[in-house]
C-alpha cells in the first residue's frame, strides 16, 4: 500500500516567475521498499523529497495528492501535517551533520522531541539505548554535545532519531554525500538494516550517486529537469534502460576493467535546461540523440513492462511496432 | 580549566599595565599647566605667584623628573592613593569619585538591564511577526541612529521647557540637601527620569536590532530546518533559537555593564547629571591631572573586569566554549 504520488507540481515561487521545479510526478513506492530517486543537481529530486514533508514558501503546491499508507497527506498544511512528521513519515536530511543544536545535549534534544508525541523519554530511553548499540554508538553520545561527535557519528545521531518513531516512510536525502567511500557503503547497509529491524517500512533514497543505489535500492527512479524519466526495478534500470537519459547516464558511468586512458569516459553533451521557463514538451529532447517531432509534446509516464515506467515517446513507438 | 583562566588572567594584568601607563600619560601630553590655570584664576602678584605656584607644583609631586613621577605614581596607586584633585583642591580623587559613583550606578544600571531584557524579548518577537518588523523596527533604527546628544536635548526642551514635566539639571532639587525623606527622593526620581529614558531608547533600539537579525539566522540554521521537517512546534524551535542568539547578546551587555562606572558622558553632560561622565568633563577643561586620570583608572577597571566575567558566563553558557578548552589554544 505505502506510498501513492498522483500527478504532484510543485513550483518555486520567484520574483521573475514560477520556477517549475516538480512537474506531474506519479509513481508508487511499495511496502517495505527501497527506492532510490537520482538524476543530477537540480532536477527536482530533493524538491519532490521536501514537498512530501515539508512543503513551505517559497515552494507552493500546483497540483497533486500524495496517499500514506490510504490516508491522504495534508501535504499543503503545514500545521496539519506536523502530526504526520516524524511519526508516520520522516527525514534524514543532507545536513546531518549540522541537524543538531550546538547547544543542547544530545539526550535533551531527544527528549524534547519526543515529549510532543505524548511519548515518555524514560519509557523510550530502552529502546534509544537498543539502537544506539546497533548503530555502534555508546549510550553516553546522549549526555554529550553535538560538537563532541564526529560527523560520522553525528549522522547515525540523526538516523536513529529520525526513525525512532517507526516511521511508516523515511526520506534519505544525500546522506552519503558528504562520505568516503567505505563509510557510504556502511551507512547504506545501515539503512537496509533499518528496514530488516522494521524501524522503517519503506525508503526514498536520494542521490546523484547511482553505484550507491545499485548496492541498496530495490528499485530506481531517474528524474530529468523536473520531470520523472524512468522507473523500474535496480537491474532493469542499471542492465536494459529504455529511457535515452538513464541509458547514457548508465554508460556514463565507469567500469570495471575498462582503462580509460584508452577509451575516454562519454559524458552527455549539453546541460540541463532552465526550469524558470522551460522547454514545452519532453525537457530533455535538446540533448536527446533520438528525438523526433512528437517530444515537443510532454510524454506521459507510462507502464511499459510490469514494474517498469518511462516516459519517452521514441520507446512507446518502437515499442508498439515490436 | 586552570591553564585557561591562567593564560586570561596573565593577558588581562599585561592589559592593566599598559592601559594605566597611558591613562597616566595622556594627561601629561596636554599643553598647558594645570597650577597655572588654576592659579591664573586667582588675581595674584608676581610675587605671591611665584610662591603659591612653588607650593602647589610640590604639592602635587610635579617637581621631580617624569620617570620619577611615572614610579611615584605606581607606589601611591599600589596604597590606594589616587592622588588630590587639582579643580577640587584639597579634595582627594577617590572622595570625589567615590561621591560621583552612585548616580552613574543608579543611572546606568537600570537604563542598561531593562533596555537590554525589553530589546532582546521585542527582537526576538520582532522577527517571526511581520508587521511588528515593519513598523516598529525602523523607529528602533532611527533611535539607534540618532546623534545621542541631539536626541537627549530634545527631550530635554519637550518635557522639560515645553511641558515643563521634568527637570533638566541636577541629580536632585537645588533648594535640597541630599538626604533620606519623601521629598529627596521623589525630587531625585523626577530628576532621574529624562536621562534613564534617553539612555534607554537609544540602547533599547540597538539590542532590538541585533535580536532580531540573530534570530532570523538562527531560524534559518539547518537545525531549525530540521526539527521543522520533524513537526517540532514553533514553540519549542523559537525557545532553541532564542537561547542561541542571545549568546552574542550577553557579551554585549557585560561589556555595557563595565563602563558603567565610565558614566554616560554626553547624557550627564545634557542634562547636567553629576556623574563620573561629567566629571570627567570637568577635569579635562581643568587640566585636573589626577582626576582624569582617575576616572580613566575605573573605567579600565570596569572594562577589565566584565571581560573577565564574560570569560566566566560564556564557559557557563555556552558549550562550546566549555569544550574547546580542552583542545588546542586552550
Amino acid at each position: 500500500m505505502s506510498l501513492q504520488v498522483e500527478e504532484l507540481t510543485v513550483y518555486y515561487q520567484t520574483l521573475k516567475g514560477d520556477v517549475r521545479a516538480l512537474e506531474e510526478a506519479t509513481f508508487r513506492v511499495a511496502d517495505g521498499e527501497i527506492m532510490g530517486l537520482a538524476g543530477e543537481s537540480g532536477c527536482g529530486k530533493s524538491t519532490l523529497a521536501n514537498s512530501l514533508i515539508l512543503l513551505k514558501p517559497p515552494m507552493r503546491l500546483v497540483k497533486g495528492r500524495v496517499t500514506l499508507d490510504g490516508e491522504e497527506l495534508p501535504i499543503h498544511d503545514m500545521e496539519r501535517m506536523n502530526s504526520y512528521r516524524f511519526e508516520r513519515i520522516s527525514i534524514i536530511p543532507q545536513y546531518a551533520m549540522n541537524a543538531l543544536n550546538p547547544t543542547q545535549k544530545i539526550g535533551k534534544i531527544i527528549a524534547d522531541l519526543v515529549r510532543w508525541r505524548q511519548v515518555d523519554f524514560d519509557d523510550i530511553l530502552p529502546e534509544l539505548k537498543r539502537r544506539l548499540d546497533l548503530v555502534h554508538l555508546s549510550y553516553d553520545v546522549l549526555d554529550m554535545y553535538p560538537i563532541e561527535l564526529s560527523g560520522g557519528m553525528k549522522q547515525r545521531v540523526v538516523m536513529v532519531l529520525s526513525t525512532l518513531l517507526n516511521p511508516s516512510l523515511l526520506l534519505a536525502d544525500e546522506i552519503t554525500s558528504a562520505l568516503d567511500v567505505s563509510s557510504q557503503k556502511a551507512v547504506m547497509e545501515m539503512l537496509v538494516s533499518f528496514r530488516g529491524w522494521e524501524f522503517v517500512r519503506s525508503v526514498i533514497v536520494i542521490t546523484h550517486d547511482l553505484s550507491i543505489l545499485y548496492q541498496v535500492a530495490d528499485s530506481i527512479l531517474i528524474m530529468y529537469a523536473g520531470q520523472l524519466a524512468e522507473k523500474a526495478s535496480t537491474v532493469a534500470i542499471i542492465r536494459a534502460p529504455r529511457h535515452p537519459y538513464t541509458r547514457m547516464l548508465i554508460s556514463s558511468l565507469p567500469e570495471v576493467g575498462v582503462k580509460h586512458a584508452e577509451r575516454r569516459l562519454t559524458g552527455i553533451p549539453g546541460t540541463p535546461p532552465l526550469l524558470l521557463n522551460p522547454p514545452e514538451g519532453c525537457r530533455f529532447r535538446e540533448r536527446c540523440p533520438v528525438a523526433f517531432e512528437k517530444c515537443v509534446d510532454v510524454p506521459p509516464f507510462i507502464q511499459i513492462e510490469p514494474g517498469h515506467f518511462v516516459a519517452c515517446w521514441k520507446e512507446f513507438e518502437t515499442n508498439a511496432r515490436a | 580549566m586552570r591553564r585557561y583562566f591562567g593564560r586570561k588572567l596573565l593577558i588581562y594584568v599585561l592589559t592593566f599595565f599598559l592601559a594605566v601607563t597611558i591613562d597616566w600619560l595622556i594627561p601629561r601630553f596636554m599643553p598647558g599647566d594645570p597650577v597655572q590655570t588654576m592659579l591664573s584664576r586667582a588675581a595674584l602678584h608676581a610675587e605671591a605667584r611665584e610662591v603659591m605656584y612653588g607650593y602647589y607644583v610640590r604639592a602635587f609631586g610635579l617637581d621631580v623628573p617624569l620617570w620619577q613621577q611615572y614610579l611615584n605614581f605606581w607606589n601611591a596607586l599600589f596604597h590606594g592613593d589616587l592622588g588630590t584633585s587639582v579643580y577640587l583642591f584639597p579634595q582627594p580623587v577617590v572622595k570625589v569619585i567615590m561621591r560621583a559613583v552612585p548616580y552613574d550606578i543608579l543611572l546606568l544600571l537600570p537604563a542598561i538591564l531593562l533596555s537590554w531584557f525589553a530589546g532582546n524579548h521585542f527582537g526576538a518577537i520582532a522577527a517571526r511577526t511581520r508587521w511588528l518588523d515593519n513598523t516598529l523596527l525602523p523607529v528602533g533604527y532611527i533611535l539607534t541612529a540618532t546623534p545621542y546628544m541631539w536626541l537627549g536635548i530634545l527631550l530635554a526642551w519637550v518635557f522639560g521647557i515645553v511641558l515643563g514635566i521634568f527637570p533638566i539639571a541636577g541629580a536632585y532639587s537645588f533648594e535640597l540637601r541630599p538626604h533620606l525623606s519623601g521629598a529627596f527622593l521623589a525630587s531625585l526620581l523626577k530628576h532621574w527620569f529624562l536621562p534613564f529614558a534617553s539612555i534607554f531608547l537609544v540602547k533599547f533600539g540597538g539590542w532590538a536590532i541585533g535580536m532580531r537579525n540573530m534570530i532570523i539566522y538562527e531560524l534559518e540554521s539547518d537545525y531549525a530546518h530540521y526539527l521543522e521537517a520533524l513537526g517540532t512546534p514553533r514553540k519549542l524551535i523559537r525557545k532553541y533559537a532564542f537561547r542561541n542568539a542571545i549568546l552574542p547578546q550577553i557579551t554585549g551587555l557585560a561589556l555595557d555593564l563595565g563602563v558603567i562606572v565610565a558614566g554616560a558622558l554626553v547624557t550627564e553632560v545634557v542634562f547636567s547629571y553629576p556623574g563620573i561622565g561629567y566629571l570627567i568633563l570637568q577635569a579635562i577643561q581643568n587640566q585636573d591631572y589626577f582626576l582624569i586620570q582617575g576616572c580613566f583608572l575605573f573605567i579600565i577597571i570596569g572594562v577589565l573586569l566584565a571581560n573577565f566575567a564574560i570569560d566566566i558566563a560564556y564557559v557557563i553558557v555556552d558549550p562550546r566554549t566549555r569544550l574547546g578548552m580542552t583542545g588546542e589554544g586552550a
